[in-house]
């Protein structure tokens, strides 16, 4: 029998239904696997007893003839950026360090009740600023990939979901929740061979999930293949009135709607996302994507998204703005962190606290986020950003008049060096630049591999599907799956 | 609309007073106006917080419809364009009070726009002249924690029940010329408010306070540089606040100084303003609109309903009482002034009316006449409020039902009244076992009228010779011989056919 860890979401929820094994056995094995893949820094918390607990309860289920839930008997990774009761949630930081929240948020209370279990809370960088997961006060994640020169060098996992990355992809859990901002979810899985989708905006709820950015953060699935990401973005979507922006929709069966027949659909080439300096193998990767989707039926046309330019600057804006506000709560007076220097007064406080409690990457998007909404800037900064989002979305709206989606690689690079880009905000800040559009107008968007670069390091390709339309998207993805037969995986070195 | 006269003498001449006043009211609602916390006043320091009010991480506003709901009302009482797009927004700053690090507000599209109260500067003056005040905005707003400086002798601590609590801001324009004006901005603003029901004006316990705006200038010329007294909890403080700022203003003006736009407070127990921070070091607040929330779309319907649910407000009912029920402007003025004392009012009419079998208007003005006079300086001599349990319509109607039948005078009417709150007891009952009533038997009134005539033949005589003031004379000894009970119309009815 092959070995559990290596099964992904569908695989475990079928054998447990089957009773090929017990839920017991597949949280014991991926607790084993957590338990020995320390040297990924994937985990910041391990809650084995929480796996074990959601397996017993799917095993009684099974054994007493009940229907299982959706996700009973799969265990899963939890980016430290949700709430988890009972289970410290640092969002990474060390303002946040002793914090252990008293609920649970909506996302994960979801797949709870979907049956999965948590093997623990994942490292990520901090408060999901970042691209490399090289931010976290916890130390960076390796990924488990390594290049194929020989050299050994440490690899970004890519972020900020840069520990759900590194968790699936080395098998230590057989998914993990991600949350994408700007690419946070894409990028990494992209990075480490794995599916990732990004859903409509509002279709997760944001309650209980340490904010970012308010008007971009969604949460997804994060794991092997699409239809396992169809499975678990099942679970934790829903409308949840304490999220003023969810939307009230029902969530739609997405996997058993899967398909990877695209006859008539249309897929969209972006023009403008033809950046010069982006590696030729990403490029070629991209025109054997549009091949694969061509020979499942769908039809290739040539688009236009004239405002993608302004899009990274625009992000650089608004994130850091929404960003600088929704992180003022963090001040010592509540929870978490506090230094209080002899004699200090309340702004003594407030400025000691913050700035050990921050990181550079932090700080950094706090002061430009401070900068772009102050007297005299705002116009000329958040104003003029938000107008541009408004054309980015603008320029999707015209685009859905001559295609159904839109593919396009996920980053400009493979996996890079820790280190090596960690020095040049702006060179990190760069490896948005295909992900950030579709963030900024809501839109479902998803990374799934599509191949090998010359180093031997995995390359993702981007689907981005109109609002709502999650579907189209998975589909897509699941033939790209089907067609590139990417099987590639880490040795295990760890 | 004439000019108000109010002037400042300056030793360089006279001074106009330009004030505007931003009043926050905190609207009525059970709960606070983005989580689910209760907002009653005075429980234990942060028990009534929730996570959202504490600002926990991952935690998100969502709006209570029923503070929006209570936000169009007022400005529909207000006659006030009510916006259906408006939006909130992030007021930034840092406080130990803003768990969040932001107030949520409404800079950009507030929900209400441009209306206008009329305001008469004496209300119990029919005569006294009315103003027309601007309002310029509402907005709806989170109202913010409070520090407590007197737990601990070297640290401050923090009560959150009060964080996020609904605020109207209500804006007027710089409309008011007067301490006077302002003073009967406030109160009629306040009125308002408490028929419409979206506050209960209660400016002691903080749920009413405003934000005083004062500058000065020679009458004609432009307006002069302001400052904002900030945080005024009473009608009789904003008067004072007015005074004393534009009073320093001038001073300052005529010795050649300039006056700062700046933020003041106002002390009470020393009667003066001080400087909170200058425009200089003022916050700078950074606002943008809320990511976490969604702009607010109001429907028509939505708008109508809140329409539909306004009560008769103050200006229609008084006009209504001096028309249909034929009240005098003073007593239609006074008894519309508060909602509660015209709901009192009416319920005690229609009691009355039923009772008696009348019409409404037929027994108004004897209704208003006990509500306003009678009945109070009563409660008065008893120190009793009109809540008093013993105070019902029931018995107060009856009281009037036989006032007006004419077996009880308006003196025993007083004493049965005494009575009745006294004890509980019966109106009627009262009036028979106490003895307080008064015969109308005209029999017996002109048997002892004979007597008196006859015994007083020399005065009757004068009487008749034109000393009318002896009519009351015959009127007293009629009363006395009758031990005061008769009934003096029948007294006076009868002795003049006698006499005359």
């Amino acid at each position: 029998m092959t070995d559990i860890t290596d099964l992904g979401i569908k695989a475990i929820r079928d054998g447990v239904r089957e009773g090929t094994f017990s839920a017991r056995e597949v949280a014991e094995a991926f607790n084993a696997n957590v338990a020995g893949g320390k040297e990924l820094n994937a985990f910041l918390v391990e809650t084995p007893e929480h796996a074990l607990a959601a397996a017993d309860a799917a095993d009684k289920a099974r054994a007493a003839g009940e229907e299982l839930a959706p996700m009973a008997g799969v265990p899963i990774g939890m980016k430290d950026l949700f709430c988890t009761e009972g289970v410290a949630t640092t969002a990474c930081s060390h303002i946040l360090e002793g914090f252990v929240p008293t609920y649970e948020s909506t996302v994960s209370a979801n797949l709870w009740k979907a049956g999965a279990g948590m093997l623990g809370k994942l490292n990520m960088d901090q408060f999901a600023m970042g691209s490399s997961n090289e931010t976290s006060a916890f130390g960076n994640v390796i990924s488990p990939w390594r290049r194929n020169d020989g050299g050994n060098t440490d690899l970004a996992p890519g972020g900020s979901s840069g520990g759900s990355a590194s968790a699936v992809s080395g098998r230590l859990c057989p998914a993990a929740t991600g949350t994408d901002t700007g690419g946070s979810i894409r990028q990494p899985a992209a990075f480490v061979g794995i599916s990732g989708i990004k859903p409509t905006y509002g279709r997760c709820s944001r309650w209980g999930v340490v904010a970012f950015a308010s008007s971009l953060d969604q949460a997804g699935p994060m794991a092997h293949d699409v239809t396992d990401c169809a499975i678990m973005l099942q679970a934790m979507a829903g409308f949840d009135p304490k999220d003023a922006t969810s939307l009230d929709l029902p969530v739609p069966d997405w996997e058993s709607a899967l398909s990877s027949d695209l006859k008539g659909k249309r897929v969209g080439i972006p023009k403008e996302y033809r950046i010069d300096g982006t590696p030729a193998e990403i490029n070629e990767l991209w025109d054997k994507g549009a091949e694969w989707l061509r020979d499942a039926g769908a039809e290739i046309v040539e688009i236009s998204l004239p405002h993608t330019k302004y899009a990274l600057p625009a992000y650089y804006i608004i994130a850091p703005a929404e960003a600088s506000s929704n992180l003022a709560r963090y001040d010592g007076v509540r929870y978490g962190k506090r230094e209080l220097p002899d004699g200090a007064g309340l702004q003594d406080m407030y400025a000691a606290t913050r700035a050990e409690g921050f990181g550079p990457e932090v700080k950094r998007r706090i002061m430009i986020g401070t900068y772009v909404l102050s007297a005299g800037f705002y116009d000329a900064y958040y104003t003029q950003a938000q107008k541009v989002r408004t054309l980015i979305a603008r320029d999707f709206e015209q685009a859905w008049e001559q295609c159904d989606m839109i593919l396009a690689p996920t980053a400009p690079s493979a996996a890079f060096g820790l280190g090596e880009k960690a020095d040049d905000p702006l060179a990190m800040y760069l490896n948005d630049v295909f992900a950030v559009p579709a963030s900024l107008a809501g839109l479902p968007a998803m990374s799934v591999p599509g191949g090998l670069d010359g180093q031997g390091l995995p390359l993702g390709l981007q689907i981005v599907g109109k609002a709502l339309d999650e579907q189209s998207v998975l589909n897509a993805g699941l033939a790209i799956e089907q067609r590139a037969g990417f099987t590639a995986r880490p040795d295990k070195w760890w | 609309m004439t000019e108000s006269t109010y002037r400042i003498q300056g030793a360089t001449g006279d001074w106009e007073v330009v004030i505007g006043l931003e009043v926050h009211a905190q609207i009525t609602s059970n709960a606070k106006l983005f989580s689910g916390a209760s907002t009653e006043f005075g429980a234990e320091p942060n028990t009534q917080v929730s996570l959202v009010d504490a600002a926990m991480p991952g935690m998100l506003p969502v709006p209570n419809q029923e503070c929006v709901r209570q936000a169009v009302r007022t400005g529909l009482a207000l006659n006030a364009e009510i916006h259906k797009y408006s939006r909130f927004d992030r007021k930034n700053y840092f406080y130990a009070d803003l768990p969040q690090g932001y107030q949520i507000s409404q800079l950009y599209h507030p929900i209400v726009g441009e209306g206008v109260i009329e305001v008469a500067l004496d209300e119990k003056d029919p005569d006294s002249e009315v103003r027309q005040i601007g309002v310029e905005r509402i907005h709806i707003e989170q109202d913010a924690g409070k520090l407590m400086h007197d737990q601990h002798p070297t640290m401050s601590y923090v009560d959150l029940n009060r964080s996020g609590v609904a605020l109207m801001e209500i804006v007027s324009r710089p409309d008011m010329r007067s301490p006077v004006e302002a003073g009967a901005y406030v109160k009629k603003l306040r009125s308002i408010l408490r028929y419409v029901g979206s506050c209960d004006g209660n400016m002691e316990q903080g749920s009413m306070r405003a934000d005083v705006n004062v500058s000065v200038r020679k009458p004609g010329e432009e307006f002069g540089t302001r400052t904002e007294t900030k945080n005024v909890n009473s009608v009789r403080f904003v008067q004072q606040v007015i005074e004393i700022e534009a009073n320093r203003q001038v001073d300052v003006l005529e010795a050649g100084g300039e006056i700062v736009q700046e933020t003041r407070l106002y002390d009470p127990d020393r009667n003066e303003t001080r400087s909170m921070r200058s425009k200089e070091d003022a916050h700078d607040y950074r606002y943008f609109p809320d990511p976490d929330l969604l702009p607010l779309e109001l429907t028509d319907d939505f708008i109508a309903d809140c329409k539909a649910s306004l009560p008769e407000l103050p200006d229609a009912k008084r006009k209504r009482y001096e028309s249909e029920l034929g009240l005098t402007a003073y007593n239609a003025a006074v008894l519309t002034a508060e909602a509660e004392t015209a709901r009192a009012f009416e319920v005690l009419l229609k009691e009355t009316a039923a009772k008696q079998g009348k019409a409404d208007t037929e027994v108004a003005t004897q209704v208003a006449n006990w509500s306003l006079s009678i009945a109070p300086g009563v409660q008065k001599a008893l120190e009793v409020t009109a809540d008093h349990e013993n105070n019902t319509p029931a018995a107060n109607a009856a009281i009037l039902a036989m006032v007006s039948g004419g077996s009880v005078s308006g003196g025993q009417a007083k004493e049965i009244y005494e009575i009745v709150l006294k004890t509980g007891r019966d109106a009627e009952e009262i009036a028979d076992t106490e003895g307080l009533k008064q015969t109308s038997d005209t029999g017996a009134i002109e048997a002892e009228i004979e007597k008196i005539l006859e015994t007083n033949a020399d005065k009757v005589e004068q009487y008749k010779a034109g000393k009318d003031k002896l009519f009351g004379f015959f009127v007293g000894q009629t009363m006395k011989a009758m031990k005061g009970k008769a009934n003096p119309q029948i007294v006076n009815e009868l002795l003049r056919k006698k006499l005359d």
